[in-house]
């Protein structure tokens, strides 16, 4: 086979998955053997960004799109606030013990096995696709979360299938998002309202002399603190 | 056809794997290293930000699933297609792994104030 | 163009495809690099006039043409340092992250109507969220510098694009609503006609958020007033502290990539996109089907449109920088948690409500209701109404998803 016919007989969807899953599942395994806390982070925010590119190509533009925004551009980010807030030396690497990195290995490679036996058990799910073409939108999908299904029945379904919409999933979704929103900002709040007492607690217990000093940098420690604090929970 | 189950380990340039349309198990194959991944990372991380993030690669794992159970372009002949539902649990997934990432945060640093560390086998204060 | 290069050059498919995607990548990197030299050289030169000074006048001429020629071949040159307690990969690799993000971007920019590295379902969508991954390279950047003043940068860094992301969200929900689609190419097309029927002067709600846009742009790419993360009176120069030679560039223009795609976003989403303010190739009558030549001509002129209103854009962004003193940055989260959120959510509300009430505007004839363009999933055989559409045929492209289309066939 010739070089120009081995690269007319690429499937180009083909080898861009294989990059992206190659990505996806290499900075995974990076997550894992990695020790700096903050590397992990970055290979992680890779895996995921690579997982996006996944979903592209499997057709769901709008599921790869909300993968970068949320989860890469919001939770990833919090989660990146966290490690600096914890970051100091010790605890930046953690070591884990060999013992527990092999028993781990045994474990995973068994899980691996028995995952990829389920993968390739299914006859239906080796066939490769049959492409049928409909150029995907986020129409259908928007409609769907506001109860009304205007997208086709799923490929293959029987006629009977029921389809529902999901408006009430999308709204038990909404009061638990604006719950959580809530919570974040009542545990910034907490915070801040507990400085002056600490200073107060720490200024009685501590000899005069020394406190004049320590209450200066004490406030200014969990001056820092609680600014760090209320900037994380935005 | 029948590339895949056949010649899986043999190097990727025999046009094999390049040459044929992906299929739904390529995809169950990513997500599963995912998977296993995010396990591992979760269960010997002792850095409590550590076993986040094996949570976010389980997670990750399983919705590259939904994806591709849900994708048009990946159903083999004569399979059955999720549709928009696998899609729209993929969505739900990645919205409440943010609000879970929030909480489970929010938790962490209450650890580190209260025991100035992130060590999770530190966390023993309820042992016996 | 693929198809041309099939047919009447007798290239292999393969190799077509590969052509028009090197073609496609070139041309977008070359308005990244390019346009930062350029908008560095008038960023000097505004900068002078509005301090009343000359700005560069000797490199290449008068005007100083060539001086940020002149400074990237310096800065090729000097000597790349790495601070000691630097975490080495990390400080390496964040500039990148953050170019590579700025530059990703631009794969779903449409630049006129063909003219679009990938047309994409979700092009809004996928624009504003790259966009907000250049917060990464920042943050790594202002880590593994091992610089307090780095740090501190990073931080107000990560806290002032996450919150901005919400009111600049809420911003372009709108045009989305507006249009019923959140592809780019859509979104502008039905913006075409005479610059009345822009969605800036759709209603005066559209006219407000679109200067809320205008403040959550310049705050997400962290340009005066909003630059805290580098404020060079406080700390230094903020995330780039460590950053010398080649590296620091690539920040550099990561931030001229991402101020042009913001200006470029407004033009898509409020200001007629390629569509100039007076549809002269309409009333000339060059419109589609006249024709390949005339056909290429009229995208090549609403392209120019188009760059003309982002390089207009770019260049408020450094008069405002030039002219606006820096905020603090409890000033900057309050600008955008007390005004710019609730400003947008009404506004939100009120443009939703015109629709409902108003949708042919007060005057009508004046402003178009563009009804003919519609998404492809309205047209398909079970699509909800069969309404024969000028829908734009979905051209074969070079990238991803779009060869799933062209492969599996």
């Amino acid at each position: 086979m010739t070089g120009a016919t081995l690269l007319a007989a690429i499937n180009f969807h083909t080898l861009l998955f294989l990059l992206f899953a190659g990505l996806a599942c290499g900075f995974a395994v990076a997550v894992v053997l990695a020790d700096n806390v903050v590397r992990m982070a970055l290979y992680l925010v890779l895996s995921l960004a690579s997982t996006a590119g996944l979903f592209f190509l499997a057709g769901a533009e709008f599921i790869g799109a909300m993968q970068l925004m949320i989860y890469v551009g919001g939770t990833l980010v919090l989660l990146v606030f966290g490690v600096m807030l914890t970051a100091q030396a010790p605890f930046v690497s953690i070591k884990t013990s060999t013992g527990d990195r092999v028993l781990a290995g045994v474990v995973a490679a068994s899980l691996l096995a028995l995952l990829l036996q389920a993968a390739f058990s299914v006859d239906v799910w080796r066939r490769p696709g049959v492409g049928e073409v409909a150029p995907p939108a986020a129409t259908p999908l928007g409609m769907a979360l506001v109860g009304a299904r205007v997208d086709e029945p799923a490929a293959g379904a029987p006629a009977t299938a029921v389809r529902s919409g999901y408006l009430l999933p999308f709204e038990i979704v909404s009061i638990h998002l604006l719950v959580v929103l809530v919570g974040a900002a009542y545990l910034a709040r907490a915070k801040r309202r507990r400085t002056p007492r600490a200073i107060e607690v720490a200024a009685s217990v501590e000899s005069p002399s020394e406190s004049v000093q320590s209450t200066g940098s004490r406030a200014a420690a969990t001056g820092t603190a609680s600014a760090l604090v209320s900037g994380g929970s935005r | 056809m029948n590339l895949v189950s056949a010649s899986w380990l043999p190097p990727l340039f025999a046009a094999g794997l390049l040459g044929e349309p992906v299929s739904v198990t390529h995809y169950l194959v990513v997500g599963a290293i995912l998977f296993t991944a995010g396990i591992v990372c979760m269960a010997i991380k002792r850095n409590a930000l550590g076993v986040l993030m094996g949570i976010e690669l389980v997670l990750n794992g399983a919705n590259v699933n939904f994806v591709a159970f849900a994708s048009p372009y990946l159903r083999g002949e004569g399979a059955v297609s999720l549709g928009l539902d696998g899609q729209v649990i993929a969505l739900f997934v990645i919205l409440l792994a943010a609000a879970e990432a929030a909480v489970a945060l929010a938790i962490t640093l209450n650890f580190y104030n209260n025991h100035s560390t992130v060590d999770i086998d530190r966390a023993d204060d309820l042992k016996g | 163009m693929a198809d041309f290069l099939i047919e009447s050059i007798g290239l292999p498919e393969w190799l077509a495809w590969t052509v028009m995607a090197g073609v496609a990548a070139f041309l977008i990197l070359n308005v990244i690099a390019g346009g930062a030299l350029v908008f560095i050289w008038a960023e000097r030169k505004i900068a002078a006039r509005i301090q009343d000074r000359l700005g560069p006048t000797r490199t290449g001429g008068r005007f100083g043409w060539l001086q940020s020629l002149a400074d990237g071949i310096k800065l090729l040159a000097k000597e790349d340092l790495m601070p000691e307690g630097a975490d080495g990969m990390l400080f390496r690799i964040a500039p990148y992250v953050s170019f590579c993000a700025s530059f990703c971007a631009f794969i779903a920019l449409p630049f006129a109507f063909d003219f679009v590295g990938q047309r994409l379902n979700v092009g809004v969508f996928f624009v504003v969220a790259v966009l907000g991954l250049e917060v990464f390279g920042v943050i790594l950047a202002g880590y593994a510098s091992a610089s307090k003043w780095s740090l501190f940068g990073a931080m107000r860094e990560a806290a002032q694009v996450v919150s901005y992301e919400v009111p600049l969200g809420m911003c372009v929900v709108v045009p989305v609503m507006l249009a019923g689609t959140m592809d780019l190419v859509t979104i502008a097309e039905k913006q075409a006609g005479w610059f009345t029927s822009w969605y800036l002067f759709h209603d005066p709600f559209t006219f407000v958020i679109f200067w809320v846009y205008v403040t959550c742009a310049v705050a997400s790419v962290n340009r005066a007033p909003f630059d805290l993360a580098e404020a060079e009176s406080e700390l230094v120069a903020g995330f780039h502290t460590e950053y010398s030679g080649l590296r620091w560039s690539f920040f550099f223009m990561a931030e001229y990539g991402s101020m042009f795609l913001v200006s470029a976003l407004a033009a898509l989403l409020f200001l007629g996109g390629w569509n100039g303010p007076i549809p002269v190739a309409q009333l000339l009558g060059l419109s589609e089907g006249t024709g390949d030549t005339a056909h290429y001509l009229v995208r090549l002129i609403g392209c120019g449109n188009l760059l003309l209103k982002a390089t207009l854009g770019v260049l408020i962004m450094m008069w405002v920088r030039w002219t606006l003193p820096r905020l603090r940055i409890d000033q900057v989260m309050a600008t955008c948690l007390k005004y710019c959120t609730p400003i947008a959510a009404a506004m939100f509300a009120g443009a939703m409500l015109w629709q409902l009430f108003l949708p042919g505007g007060l005057i009508p004839g004046l402003g178009r209701p563009a009804g003919e363009i519609r998404e492809g999933w309205l047209e398909g055989p079970g699509g909800m109404t069969a309404a024969p559409a000028a829908a734009p045929n979905e051209k074969p492209n070079e990238t991803p998803s779009k060869k799933v289309a062209q492969v599996v066939r």
